[in-house]
């Protein structure tokens, strides 16, 4: 890899979040994972984040996408409080908002509503969201 | 000067994050924003932390950022991270470990992966500490994996470099004589409440009355003296490096660890190598600097002149050989500067 191959390539950064009670990462891990041999950079949260931990992580470490993991159910109450905590920090617009895990279709709506930009339920395949961030990826 | 550049100055966190991306990216026109925000710097302290895998850095970094913030103070963390070398994707997982300052944003913890590139990184850390202390961090902590040259250049861009030894690390003592313990202003044997850790800390003591002895200061006199005054009857030329023990994850030895820090520094502020070791610093990055231009307006060059391979052609043909190419290629360039100033 050459260094002028670099700079035309700019790294996507994304955070993996885990928020909330729910202690299954072993999801979290893999996409990590996998997100890091598609070449991204990934910041990885740890379990049981709040919603204050994540805002601060995203803005802190300027990532591209926020990519936020929950199993629990809790995302209606967990989910508006990350958007609002990076609205607050102007760390909104520019940035990519997922979510991954659980999540009913009528509350899908809701969250896309509220800003985030798309939601991977389960059977959704690695492939599809690496392309889905290659090509939302906000220009900066 | 850039909007950027007023809010950061301005304090903004996203501004800041922005501009370290920037310096990460090489994006157009960091240059300046560097150039900006440098007479805005000078007011913190960098402390370099660096030592083997799991030796426990995290744990340390974040118990004393938590104790700086205690104390009043605002803390800058960048921590470094090696990228995979096949897809230059990275997993930054030392943010994990920051639990102790979950959520306060006067921690700015930022991560940065190796991307790969050797020489750059640390001229990107240099230039992301400038923006921590343009924004006016109180202390800058760079944590890095000591594996090697590169985290060594890395972490000599701070005043006070710690090194932490985890117990039980006899054979790694012996690998690592020649390279990253030699820079250590502070040694932490982290972990001490782990079998072996006496051992360290003796072979450590050993080790540095071995290099008294032969550097020829103080006849191999004044080691560990972890919150003493030290220096008594010296004339305050030398710093002997102090070994801390700690046990990061319950908190302890985080005081006596920012002691050594503090005398350090002051040791730095009164024998006047503070200013010493800025001046060669500064030295070092400008020639970094003018070594990287200079290699980019060659590689332009060389791409005007129809890449290299042609030129490996002649040589491999024996028409030509490396240094008459380069000779050639720099032909025009001396000619410039002995217009400017003959010789």
């Amino acid at each position: 890899m050459s260094v002028e191959q670099e700079q035309a390539e700019r790294t996507i950064r994304c955070l993996v979040a885990k928020v909330g009670l729910d202690g299954h990462d072993r999801g979290a891990h893999v996409i990590a994972r996998a997100l890091r041999d598609a070449g991204f950079e990934v910041i990885y949260s740890g379990l049981h984040r709040s919603p204050d931990e994540v805002v601060q992580a995203a803005v802190q470490e300027d990532v591209d996408v926020v990519g936020i993991s929950i199993l629990s159910g809790a995302h209606n109450t967990l989910v508006p409080k990350i958007l609002d905590g990076l609205r607050e920090y102007d760390a909104f617009d520019d940035r990519l908002v997922l979510v991954g895990g659980i999540v009913p279709d009528d509350d899908k709506a809701e969250l896309r509503e509220q800003g985030v930009d798309e939601i991977f339920g389960p059977g959704a395949s690695m492939e599809e969201m690496i392309t889905y961030i290659r090509e939302h990826a906000p220009e900066r | 000067m850039s909007a950027l550049v007023d809010e950061l100055l301005a304090g903004k966190h996203s501004a800041l994050a922005r501009v370290i991306t920037k310096i990460e990216n090489r994006s157009p026109g960091y240059r300046e924003i560097i150039s900006d925000l440098h007479r805005h710097t000078g007011h913190a302290d960098v402390v370099g932390v660096t030592g083997s895998p799991g030796a426990g850095k995290s744990t340390l970094v974040d118990k004393v950022a938590a104790e700086y913030r205690d104390r009043g103070l605002t803390v800058g963390v960048i921590a470094i991270d090696p990228s995979s070398p096949f897809s230059g994707g990275a997993v930054l997982g030392d943010r994990i470990r920051m639990a102790s300052n979950a959520g306060d944003m006067d921690v700015f913890f930022r991560s940065m992966s190796a991307r790969g590139s050797l020489g750059g990184l640390s001229t990107a850390t240099t230039d992301a500490v400038t923006a921590l202390d343009a924004f006016g961090k109180d202390v800058i902590i760079v944590e890095t994996v000591g594996a090697g040259q590169n985290e060594v250049d890395i972490v000599r861009t701070a005043d006070t470099v710690a090194v932490l030894v985890p117990p039980g690390s006899g054979d790694d003592v012996q690998m690592l004589k020649a390279g990253i313990l030699e820079i250590a202003d502070v040694f932490v044997v982290n972990k001490a409440d782990l079998d072996g850790a006496d051992r360290t800390v003796q072979q450590l003591r050993e080790m540095l009355q071995g290099r008294g002895g032969t550097a020829g200061h103080h006849g191999g006199m004044g080691l560990e003296r972890p919150g003493g005054d030290g220096d008594a009857g010296d004339d305050g030329d030398a710093w002997d490096p102090v070994i801390v023990e700690t046990v990061a994850n319950r908190g302890e030895g985080v005081d006596a660890f920012i002691e050594a820090l503090a005398e350090h520094s002051d040791y730095l502020d009164r024998t006047g190598q503070r200013e010493a070791q800025e001046r060669e610093r500064f030295a070092a990055e400008i020639r970094t600097l003018l070594r990287e231009d200079a290699n980019r307006l060659l590689s332009r060059e060389l791409v005007q002149r129809g890449g290299i391979e042609q030129y490996v052609d002649a040589v491999v043909a024996r028409e030509t050989d490396p240094y008459t190419v380069v000779d050639d290629v720099l032909a025009p360039l001396r000619d410039c500067l002995d217009a400017d100033h003959p010789r």
